[in-house]
C-alpha cells in the first residue's frame, strides 16, 4: 500500500467518523428513540473495549461479559443502595472491570492462543456464578430500580432522556478517541507486534506477559464502564448482563464490523442490538438462531467484517490499473 | 456412621452422583480433545451434540416407541451423521485460518440448535425415564447403589476405555496419531487423511451424543444443558490439558468427584469449585496436569 491511499484512507476514514457523529448527536432530534440509542452506545463503547484485546493485541476472550455484567451490578448496588453520586458509580465501575481483569488476565495470560479462549470463558462462568448467587444481586430477578441521579453534586440531572443521551455520548465519544490514541501509542504497536507474531516480540526483548496483561486489564475496565453506564441508562442489571451468550454477541459485533478497525466495532454493535430489538417481538427464540447464523457466515465468508471489507475496497480501487 | 458429621449415606451417594457427572465429563472431554487433536477445532458445538444426543432419545420414545437400549444405537449414529455433514460443509473450510475460527463457528452452530430446539420444545425440561431392567437399586452393604447410576458410570468407564484402546493400541488409532502429528506426510503415504478428519468429527460427535443418551434418565432434558455443560468441560480439558486420553479420562472423573464433595461439604461453592481448580492448576502448572508443552 502506498503512502498516498493511506493518507486518503485516513482521511476517508475521519470523514465517515465526522459524518457518524453527526447522527449521534442529531439522533434525539430526529426521532430516533433515545433509549435505545443509549443502549446501543453503551454495547458500541463493549464492542470497541473488545476491539482493542481481540482486534489490536490478538486475544480472544470469550468470557468479557463478566466484566461488563459485574460493573452493572456494582454501579447499581452503589447508586441504589449506598447513595453514590452517577459519576462515582461509573468510575467504580471502570475499576471493577479492572481488578476482576487483573485478576483473571494473570491467569489466562499463562496459555496462550484457544486456550486463552477456553479460560476466560471458565473464568466468566465463574464470575456469573458469583453473580447469581451473592446476596446484593438480587439472584434471578436482578438488580431493580436504579436512580439515574444529578452529575455534578445535583448541577445536571439525568433524570431526562435527552440529558443523560449526550452523558452516554460523551462518555463514548471519549472512549473511542481513547482507544485510538492508546492504538497509535508506542504500546499500541507494541501489541500490533505481539499480536503478529509473538516469540518474535518476545525475541526482541518485549516483556509480551506485561504488555498482554495491561492490554486485558484495559479493556475490561472499559468494559465495565459500559456496564455501569448500561446500568444508569436502563436503570436495572440482570444476569443477561453477565452471561456466555452476551461474550459471545460481543465478539460477533466486532466481527461483523470488522475487527481490528475503530469504527467497525461500532458498526457492528449497532447492527446487532437493532437486529434484537426490531426481532425480539417479530421471531421470539429464532433470534438465537439467526444471530448464529449470522456468526456461521461471517466466520465463513466475511471474516473482515463490514469496515475491513470497505478499507480492502477501497486499497483495491486506490491502487493504478494494472 | 458419620463422616465430618455428614451421614455416610449421603456422602457416598453425593459421590455417587459426583462419579456420574464426572463420567460426562470425562466422555465430552475425550472428545474434544481428540477432535482438537485432529482438527485442530475446539468444538463448543460438543454440548449442543450432547444436548441433541438426549433429545433423540426422548423422541425415540415418545414418537416413536423406541427404547433406550435402541436409542443407544440411534442416537449416536444420527448425531454422528450430522456431525459429518458439518464437517464436510463448514468445518473444512477453516482448517488453514486461525483456530479461533473454528471456535466462533461452532459457537454459532451450537446457537443455531439450541433456538431450534428451544422453540419446538421449550426451555421447560423434559424428562425420561430409567429403563425398566435398571429400575430399582442394589445393596452393596455399605450404600444403596441406585442401579441406573452404577450402569452409567460402568458404560461410560467402557466406553472411554475402548476410545483409548482404539487411539492407542491399533492400526486405525495409529493413523490417527500419525496425523494429528503431521498430516500431510500421512497422506502421501496413501491414507484419506480428509475421509480420517471427517469420520474422526463424526465419532467425536457421536460420543457427546452418546454420553446424551446415557445422561437423558438422570437430569432434566432441556435445549440449554449443553452449553451450561461445555463451559465445564472446557475448564476439566484445560486442567487435564489435552495432549493425553487418560488424563482426560482421569481428570473428567476426578473433578465429577470433587464437585460432588463439595455439594456435601460447601454447597454454595459446587457450581465454581471446577473453575477454582482450573485457576489454581495453571499457577503451578500452566500446561494441566496431563499436558505436553513445556
Amino acid at each position: 500500500m502506498s503512502g498516498d491511499v493511506a493518507t486518503s484512507i485516513n482521511q476517508r476514514a475521519r470523514w465517515g467518523w465526522g459524518l457518524g457523529l453527526a447522527v449521534l448527536v442529531a439522533a434525539p432530534f430526529i426521532g430516533l428513540y433515545p433509549v435505545f440509542m443509549m443502549k446501543a452506545m453503551c454495547y458500541a463503547i463493549f464492542a470497541c473495549a473488545f476491539n482493542l484485546l481481540l482486534g489490536y493485541t490478538g486475544l480472544l476472550s470469550f468470557g468479557h461479559a463478566a466484566y461488563l455484567g459485574a460493573a452493572a451490578y456494582a454501579t447499581g448496588w452503589l447508586i441504589r443502595s449506598a447513595g453514590w453520586p452517577p459519576e462515582a458509580g461509573l468510575l467504580a465501575g471502570f475499576a471493577v472491570g479492572a481488578v476482576l481483569g487483573l485478576g483473571v488476565g494473570l491467569i489466562a495470560i499463562r496459555r496462550q492462543g484457544i486456550y486463552f479462549a477456553m479460560i476466560t470463558l471458565a473464568m466468566a462462568q465463574m464470575i456469573y456464578f458469583v453473580c447469581l448467587q451473592a446476596p446484593f444481586t438480587g439472584g434471578e430477578d436482578g438488580l431493580q430500580g436504579v436512580p439515574r441521579g444529578a452529575l455534578l453534586g445535583g448541577l445536571i440531572p439525568l433524570k431526562s432522556d435527552l440529558a443523560l443521551y449526550f452523558v452516554v455520548l460523551a462518555v463514548f465519544v471519549a472512549v473511542f478517541l481513547a482507544i485510538i490514541r492508546i492504538v497509535h501509542s508506542p504500546y499500541g504497536q507494541v501489541l500490533k507486534a505481539i499480536r503478529e507474531n509473538e516469540p518474535r516480540a518476545i525475541s526482541l526483548g518485549y516483556d509480551v506477559d506485561k504488555y498482554k496483561l495491561l492490554a486485558f486489564v484495559l479493556s475490561t475496565a472499559i468494559a465495565g464502564l459500559a456496564g455501569s453506564l448500561k446500568t444508569l441508562v436502563l436503570g436495572f442489571a440482570t444476569l443477561s448482563d453477565a452471561h456466555w451468550s452476551l461474550s459471545g454477541e460481543v465478539v460477533l459485533m466486532t466481527l461483523l464490523g470488522g475487527m481490528g478497525t475503530f469504527a467497525g466495532p461500532v458498526i457492528g454493535a449497532f447492527t446487532i442490538i437493532g437486529l434484537q430489538d426490531y426481532l425480539a417481538d417479530r421471531v421470539g427464540s429464532w433470534v438465537t438462531v439467526i444471530i448464529g447464523v449470522i456468526f456461521v457466515v461471517c466466520v465463513l465468508a466475511f471474516r473482515k467484517g463490514f469496515v475491513g471489507e470497505l478499507i480492502a475496497w477501497q486499497q483495491r480501487r486506490g491502487k493504478p490499473a494494472g | 456412621m458419620e463422616i465430618f458429621g455428614i451421614p455416610l449415606q449421603a456422602f457416598l451417594g453425593q459421590l455417587m452422583l459426583g462419579l456420574v457427572n464426572g463420567s460426562f465429563y470425562a466422555m465430552l472431554s475425550l472428545g474434544l480433545a481428540v477432535i482438537f487433536g485432529l482438527l485442530g477445532i475446539v468444538n463448543f458445538a460438543h454440548g449442543a451434540l450432547y444436548m441433541m444426543g438426549a433429545y433423540v432419545a426422548w423422541l425415540c420414545l415418545e414418537k416413536f416407541g423406541i427404547n433406550f437400549w435402541a436409542a443407544l444405537v440411534i442416537a449416536p449414529v444420527v448425531v454422528g451423521a450430522m456431525g459429518v455433514v458439518v464437517e464436510r460443509t463448514l468445518l473444512q473450510r477453516l482448517y488453514n485460518i486461525d483456530p479461533i475460527y473454528g471456535l466462533l463457528l461452532t459457537f454459532g452452530l451450537a446457537l443455531i440448535a439450541e433456538g431450534i430446539f428451544r422453540d419446538q420444545f421449550g426451555v421447560s425440561g423434559q424428562q425420561y425415564p430409567v429403563p425398566e431392567a435398571l429400575q430399582g437399586a442394589t445393596n452393596l452393604g455399605f450404600m444403596v447403589l441406585p442401579n441406573y447410576r452404577g450402569f452409567v458410570i460402568g458404560a461410560s468407564l467402557l466406553v472411554c476405555l475402548s476410545t483409548w484402546y482404539i487411539i492407542e493400541r491399533t492400526r486405525l488409532g495409529a493413523y490417527l496419531r500419525a496425523g494429528t502429528e503431521n498430516p500431510k506426510l500421512v497422506q502421501a503415504f496413501g491414507i484419506n487423511v480428509p475421509m480420517m478428519v471427517m469420520l474422526t468429527y463424526g465419532a467425536g460427535a457421536g460420543l457427546a451424543a452418546l454420553a446424551g443418551v446415557l445422561a437423558a434418565p438422570v437430569i432434566q432434558i432441556t435445549p440449554l444443558m449443553g452449553s451450561n455443560l461445555i463451559i465445564v468441560v472446557f475448564a476439566v480439558v484445560v486442567i487435564g490439558g489435552m495432549g493425553s486420553i487418560l488424563g482426560s479420562i482421569i481428570t473428567g472423573l476426578a473433578l465429577g468427584l470433587i464437585e460432588g464433595l463439595t455439594k456435601v461439604f460447601y454447597p454454595e461453592a459446587s457450581s465454581i469449585v471446577v473453575f477454582v481448580i482450573m485457576a489454581i492448576v495453571l499457577m503451578i502448572r500452566p500446561a494441566g496436569l496431563f499436558g505436553k508443552e513445556a
